[in-house]
């Protein structure tokens, strides 16, 4: 399994061709979307709630019927393939779901139990080393109703854990969960992926899973916006410098004969891309040419800053 | 064992893809689909609600039992006459305490006994969707024609275990209150009281098939909806619906074809000979309607997108 991040499909853990999901009412949750998750990557899934992640996530899980559009899930083409792939395949899909009134370990024994693939002579060292995996195993007994919401999460790890996998879907896995579990989710799924497993892992907060991916998708209102490797994603965001000058149109001047792109120009403020020019050869420039130079500052957006930028400020202001 | 383990050979070898060693696979296939439906029994038996419903039904008999008694500690005839159309039995009570398993089933066939059914029946599905954990089954992979099968499995041995639990709870207060013995069939024969506990078998059996039948039409409508308490209702309402129009002369072409019609014939099971015919009518009926309702179940089932 030699990993070829552009490499053509097999060698993708998840693709997608034009995937589209239209509801009933005529909505178009998911819009032609085109993923391609390496092997061997950790994706970072990302959007704002109600951009359809979780849709093309039940996509590729065969719960959903795409209604136009191919996806592959470890080669292998959904929802056709649902029974024949899955077994591959450990998900989380919104939120942990168990029955309340079963424990923890009798709520595993029930999904492994499901798993036609998974054999039952094992069950018990099975649930037991994934249960130890989460720091679940001296609450094993307790009805799942019981649980605090971190160990809900992490029971669901777990049930995604119980057997051998080549590809791990975790859905928000840090939904809801105070700063020490999230930390605790990340470094499970830095654990996964240093076993070699892919992890296509969705959220709608992009510092959650800047740490741990390779790669991202970005959606928005249905649409796969940015994909690519997460250093990709860095390079998107050109550093722009800024001098806050009284004399914007000399300064103007300056930035362009130096050939620096885009240039903004405010009331006290010029701005442009930074390029390869040195800073301190723009200053030098711009005092050469006797521009009154208040402040030179360069200004690298910040990841989140790039994200917010694709995926628009928010519902509200999507609205409006 | 074999013949099940020949039958799922031939439906899981084009699925599984590798045909390298089909018996093998089958085998594992079907030991799989066991482990999962022995999972299934658990959970449905183990659940406190179930076990309840188990009881309740169970002490339905007792009561009838000492209810009658009390009522009429010299007869078994209660409030209702020897000519009460399809009840003859309970004049038979008098005689011997068998007679109470076909009054106590006939009592519950009414209501208790569906809403024994209905309530697993109906949770079946709906109720995995309203806990989020059939979105889980199905990513296991469950396999959505595969999980519907140990679902239906799981309700026809439900119906058969709540149908014997009221009969077999039923002949220990009758022999108690009302005597054992030589059991006079409704015909008149009188037969040996090994030979009145066959027609008792026989009887239960035939309320099982009935009960098995009416699972299927809860299970059918617990696909539509992930909220279980509107399937348990809805399939109940037919059930009530169902006995209404049986009441309705006006109504008595359709009479045939409503689901619980045939529900209370088995009293042709205690006479002799045995009228066969309404028998395998009702038979046909209990067949036809369980066969319409999985298909529908399974149409709806391995289409519909999970949204819950």
């Amino acid at each position: 399994m030699t990993m070829t991040p552009d490499g053509h499909s097999a060698e993708l853990a998840i693709a997608s061709s034009a995937l589209t999901k239209r509801f009933r009412g005529g909505q178009v949750a998911v819009d032609h979307v085109d993923l391609a998750v390496p092997r061997g990557s950790v994706y970072g899934f990302l959007g704002p709630n109600g951009s359809g992640k979780t849709t093309t996530i039940r996509m590729l899980l065969g719960l959903a019927y795409p209604t136009s559009g191919t996806a592959r899930v470890l080669g292998v083409p959904m929802p056709e393939g649902t029974t024949r792939v899955l077994s591959r395949v450990g998900s989380l899909v919104e939120g942990p779901a168990f029955y309340p009134y079963l424990s923890g370990w009798d709520n595993l024994v029930r999904y492994d139990a499901a798993d036609a693939s998974a054999p039952g002579k094992t069950a018990k060292a099975r649930i037991s080393e994934a249960m130890e995996r989460v720091g679940l195993l001296a609450a094993a007994g307790k009805k799942f109703r019981n649980y605090s919401l971190g160990m809900k999460q992490r029971l669901a790890i777990a049930s995604a854990l119980l057997v051998p996998r080549d590809l791990i879907v975790l859905d928000e896995p840090t939904n809801g969960l105070d700063p020490q579990g999230t930390r605790e989710v990340r470094t499970l799924v830095r654990q996964i992926a240093a076993d070699g497993i892919t992890v296509f892992v969705s959220s709608h907060l992009l510092a959650e899973v800047e740490q741990v991916s390779t790669h991202v998708g970005v959606m928005r209102l249905g649409r796969l916006v940015f994909q690519g490797e997460l250093t990709a994603l860095r390079r998107t965001a050109a550093p722009r410098v800024a001098v806050r000058t009284a004399d914007t149109a000399t300064a103007a001047e300056v930035l362009a004969k130096l050939g620096l792109a885009g240039p903004q120009a405010g009331a006290d403020l010029v701005t442009a891309e930074l390029g390869d020019i040195a800073p301190e050869k723009i200053t030098a420039e711009l005092v050469h040419a006797g521009v009154g130079v208040r402040a030179l500052t360069v200004e690298a957006p910040s990841l989140e800053d790039l994200f917010v930028g694709l995926t628009g400020e928010g519902f509200d202001v999507e609205a409006g | 064992m074999s013949r099940l383990a020949e039958g799922a050979t031939d439906l899981r070898a084009p699925a599984t893809g590798t045909a390298a060693m089909p018996e093998a696979t089958a085998a594992v296939a079907v030991r799989a689909t066991l482990r999962f439906f022995a999972s299934e029994l658990r959970v449905t038996f183990f659940r406190r609600r179930n076990q309840l419903l188990l009881l309740v039904a169970a002490l339905f008999p007792l009561v009838i039992g000492i209810g009658l008694k009390a009522a009429d500690p010299h007869g078994g005839g209660g409030g209702r006459g020897p000519g009460a159309s399809g009840a003859a039995y309970f004049s038979q009570l008098a005689g011997n305490g068998v007679f109470l398993t076909f009054v106590a089933l006939s009592l519950l066939l009414i209501l208790v006994l569906p809403v024994v059914v209905g309530v697993v029946a109906g949770d079946s599905i709906a109720g995995e969707a309203g806990y989020g954990t059939l979105r889980y089954l199905l990513a296991v992979p469950a396999g959505r024609t595969r999980l519907l099968a140990v679902k239906y499995a799981t309700i026809v041995v439900w119906s058969v275990t709540a149908t014997f639990v009221v009969s077999v709870i039923a002949l220990l207060p009758g022999v108690v209150l009302f005597g054992a013995g030589p059991v006079t069939l409704l015909s008149g024969t009188t037969v040996s009281l090994a030979d009145g506990l066959l027609h008792v078998l026989w009887v239960t059996l035939y309320v099982c098939a009935a009960m098995a039948a009416f699972g299927a039409i809860a299970l059918a409508i617990s696909t539509f909806t992930e909220h279980a308490i509107g399937a348990i209702a809805a399939s109940l309402i037919i059930v009530v619906a169902s006995e209404v129009i049986e009441n309705v002369p006006q109504f008595a072409p359709v009479n045939p074809y409503l689901p619980t019609n045939w529900w209370l014939d088995f009293d042709s099971l205690l006479r002799t000979p045995v009228d066969t015919t309404t028998l395998w009518h009702g038979l046909l009926s209990f067949a036809v309607y369980a066969v319409l309702f999985v298909s529908i179940a399974w149409a709806r089932f391995t289409s519909a997108d999970v949204t819950s």
